[in-house]
């Protein structure tokens, strides 16, 4: 089995308002090196198939069709065999 | 005219389009998500609501509805298609219009009466209206903060498309007048051919005598006016 490990990010030019909400709670949590937050989505999908080149496109196709907005996110992923 | 409701699971202002469609005396359907025919509409109101409980995206399940591939078919055939908050947020979604719907700059959930501008008269959701008019019509969302790139930008205020934006009492369209933080304070948009709105105040909601504003009325009767010629 394959397990594809998906990250969905925010474009660096869209503005991330609850990651800024984070930053205000750490600042007053005392880190006054923190500059920035940025929140975003973590997908695990498991397949079963041992076939790392197909799973691969699949979960490509799945994130440029559904997991991720191409208009405001990015998204990157990994496969680890399970 | 007759009008098509859309109902997706999690709508919830589907009954208030019908409600007032079968006020105005139009021939008004409630088509689940699951149906595969619009019957024959001359309108198809994507309601407000969370469709799919938000899950993803706002929007991003209900693209997948069966009868959405209809929405799609019946827009590019050039009928209008109004889309209200969620639907908004699903028309997005589906690529009928450009840019997304982001959460609220103020991370809060906002149901208020707002105002807005008419931007444009070059539609049929806004025709015989006068541009600068300003209508009193509530939002009530946490993702309505409308996102779009520069070049996308660009192309919505060169081609007319921008219909309504935020504004205060006295029609300025300013940061203080601007609910969720929605770029140029857009708060409805019409595809290229101007058949497809979508906007995030709710005029099914501000549309009889019966609630404090009325102003919802007049996006209703510019559609009137333009399908059967009166209003």
């Amino acid at each position: 089995m394959l397990k594809a490990k998906i990250f969905v990010q925010l474009k660096p030019s869209v503005l991330d308002p609850q990651g800024k909400a984070v930053s205000n709670s750490l600042s007053h949590l005392g880190y006054d090196n923190v500059i920035e937050t940025r929140i975003s989505k973590y997908i695990e999908i498991r397949f079963d198939s041992a076939d790392k080149e197909k799973t691969g496109a699949d979960t490509e196709k799945i994130c440029d069709s559904l997991l991720a907005n191409p208009n405001t996110e990015t998204y990157h992923f990994e496969l680890e065999e399970i | 005219m007759r009008v098509s409701v859309i109902t997706f699971p999690g709508s919830n202002c589907d009954h208030d389009a019908y409600e007032v469609c079968e006020r105005r005396g139009h021939a008004t359907r409630m088509i689940w998500h699951k149906d595969s025919d619009l019957e024959n509409p001359d309108l198809v109101i994507l309601p407000g609501g969370f469709s799919y409980g938000d899950y993803l995206r706002c929007g991003a399940l209900a693209r997948f509805s069966p009868i959405v591939n209809e929405v799609l078919a019946f827009a590019r055939k050039g009928g209008l298609v109004l889309g209200i908050c969620n639907g908004f947020q699903i028309l997005t979604e589906t690529g009928l219009l450009p840019g997304a719907l982001m959460m609220n700059r103020s991370l809060r959930f906002i149901c208020q009466h707002q105002y807005l501008r008419v931007e444009s008269a070059q539609s049929p959701f806004t025709n015989g209206l006068i541009p600068g008019t300003v209508l009193d019509i509530p939002i009530a969302h946490k993702e309505g903060n409308y996102f779009i790139d520069a070049e996308g930008l660009a192309r919505l205020q060169d081609k007319d498309r921008i219909m309504f934006r935020y504004c205060d009492a006295h029609g300025m369209v300013n940061d203080a007048a601007n609910p969720n933080g929605a770029l140029d304070n857009i708060a409805g948009i019409v595809n290229d051919a101007g058949n497809v709105l979508g906007m995030m105040p709710h005029p099914e909601r501000a549309a009889t005598d019966s609630v404090c504003s009325n102003d919802g009325s007049h996006i209703f009767k510019a559609i009137e006016l333009f399908i059967d010629g009166v209003a």
